[in-house]
């Protein structure tokens, strides 16, 4: 595996440039941000409630073009193109998106649930093809075991953990360029939690994450880079290790610190 | 204490109600019994003769059974592209907007609108353009009573499936957007799959609608009475068969007439029961 050890902006996966999301004119939750994403790491969004953590993940998989009144402005390099001048269809594909709250489609069998992304988007496969797709999926996310026996019962038979862990197979089925995660832990009890953390480090291996989190030990645990928000701004983003000892302003300071939340 | 006598006051009111059902059921059963004496469960029920004169008297339901199933399952048919689009148009794609608010209202101004002014409407409005259209003489018949049954049961359908449809969950549409599906995919196999045992309720609770509704139909039909021929033909439903009968009816023909309104409250019972199990199989599967 390939390992990037100096970052520089030609081989950022992800660049934020001066994205700003506002949800009435002139009313902006995201303020110009800027940032540089780099393959194979797993980037931490944190900040309090409110700082905009969720609305700036979702601005790069073009969730907010399903709401008439967000508009999102700058630009969003995926790959070398900007996805607010693409079809936010082909975008959603790369940018795979887990949520807060485990969501497997209830009318799906598990198996049907890791290929929804291709019954979704009208792609047909063949018998093999599936059974791969749904294999490898499911391997990756250390799912396989559990549910190899019970590949016909609804997703929505799973624990909570199990249903979640069902969510990023069916995101990384479709093998997206990064894998955004909003909160994705923050439902589950402290196990499943651990083997979802557990889960991210290896599949940065493979995939660029970006998880907004609340849990500050989370991203100080698995991240490689922190982002620290306040008020739609990002105030602070550099290694987590360095941000945690050494953050350089003082609301970052104050925030780890638990001064405010 | 007076936890108890509200209670109480709660299983009193719960009982009365049975008991007025009981009551319903064996005034039913009594009064029509003479008919089932006479020719028997299946003898009526299968019979398509009724003839009051009295030299040839004879009395069957099948006519009227026949002629109920078809203008409620044609209406049904009918009212299904409208009352889905509503459906929609009102728990999908114009969910919380106003529009859809205007547009729930006015469906449901459609379910105010009595009946007697369906049938008066249905009379001199779309009997002629049926008479231009030729599809029959007089414009009588099964097509006229079922499209405007049609109109008359979009509000029953429509409302209660958009209510099913708005209550999808965002979460899960979005996990289905987060995929990259169109709308267009997201309703259909998302949002439909997940509202379905509530729609095909819904329907259902239309056609019950449809099948016991009497006055307009009874104004539309041309109440003959014999199996209808064919969609352009004329009938009668066992509703609009009871109440044209019912003044001048005594003896042998009133018990059948009542018979056939126990068979109706059967028929109606049974739908309702369907309908139960099919939501219990759909959200249990």
């Amino acid at each position: 595996m390939e390992r990037i050890n100096t970052p520089t902006a030609q081989n950022a996966v992800l660049q934020l440039k001066d994205v700003s999301v506002s949800y009435s004119p002139g009313k902006y939750a995201v303020k110009k941000v800027n940032a540089d994403i780099f393959p194979h790491t797993i980037t931490a969004i944190m900040g309090p409630s409110g700082c905009g953590k969720s609305t700036l993940l979702r601005a790069i998989n073009r969730m907010h073009g399903l709401y008439a009144n967000i508009q999102t402005t700058g630009e969003i390099i995926l790959k070398g193109k900007n996805v607010l001048a693409m079809d936010p269809m082909v975008v959603r594909r790369m940018a795979g998106m887990v949520f807060q709250q485990p969501n497997p489609f209830p009318t799906m069998s598990i198996y049907d649930n890791v290929l929804a992304g291709y019954t979704l988007n009208g792609i047909r496969l063949n018998r093999n093809e599936k059974d791969e797709i749904v294999e490898q999926s499911l391997k990756s996310v250390s799912l396989w075991e559990e549910v190899k026996d019970v590949m016909n019962k609804r997703g929505s038979f799973l624990s909570g953990g199990q249903q979640q862990r069902l969510c990023i197979a069916r995101t990384l089925a479709l093998k997206p360029e990064v894998l955004l995660m909003d909160e994705p832990t923050s439902a589950l009890d402290p196990i499943s939690t651990n083997k979802i953390e557990e889960l991210l480090l290896e599949l940065k291996q493979q995939y660029t994450i970006i998880i907004v989190t609340h849990n500050m030990s989370q991203a100080a645990r698995i991240s490689d880079n922190s982002m620290f928000m306040y008020l739609g701004e990002l105030v602070e983003h550099g290694n987590t290790t360095q941000m945690f000892t050494k953050p350089k302003h003082k609301r970052t300071e104050e925030y780890l610190t638990g001064v405010f939340g | 204490m007076k936890d108890k006598i509200f209670k109480s006051f709660l299983f009193a009111a719960a009982l009365f109600i049975l008991l007025l059902l009981a009551a319903i059921v064996y005034a039913l059963v009594s009064r029509s019994g003479e008919t089932f004496q006479t020719y028997g469960f299946w003898g009526f029920v299968t019979n398509s003769e009724w003839d009051p004169r009295s030299a040839t008297e004879e009395y069957g339901a099948l006519s009227f059974i026949m002629g109920t199933l078809y203008t409620a399952f044609l209406a049904l048919v009918l009212c299904v592209p409208f009352s889905f689009s509503v459906a929609l148009f009102n728990g999908e794609y114009f969910k919380g907007k106003k529009i859809a608010g205007v547009v729930r209202s006015v469906v449901d101004l459609l379910a105010g609108i009595p009946s007697i002014v369906y049938g008066l409407w249905g009379f001199y409005t779309v009997r002629p353009i049926l008479i231009d259209l030729g599809v029959s003489v007089q414009g009588f018949g099964i097509i006229l009573s079922a499209l405007v049954l049609a109109i008359m049961i979009i509000p029953y359908a429509s409302s209660l499936s958009g209510e099913f449809l708005s209550m999808i969950s965002n979460n899960l549409k979005e996990a289905a957007y987060s995929l990259g599906a169109t709308r267009l995919e997201v309703v259909k196999h998302v949002s439909l799959p997940n509202a379905a045992s509530g729609i095909v309720a819904s329907y259902i609770l239309a056609l019950g609608r449809a099948l016991g509704e009497t006055m307009a139909v009874t104004m539309l039909i041309g109440n003959t009475n014999r199996i209808p021929g064919g969609l352009r033909d004329t009938g009668n439903t066992m509703a609009s068969v009871i109440a044209n009968q019912f003044g001048e009816a005594d003896g042998l023909k009133l018990s059948a007439l009542i018979a056939i309104g126990l068979l109706l409250f059967i028929i109606t019972a049974l739908i309702n029961l369907i309908a139960k199990l099919v939501m219990k199989k759909l959200s249990h599967a």
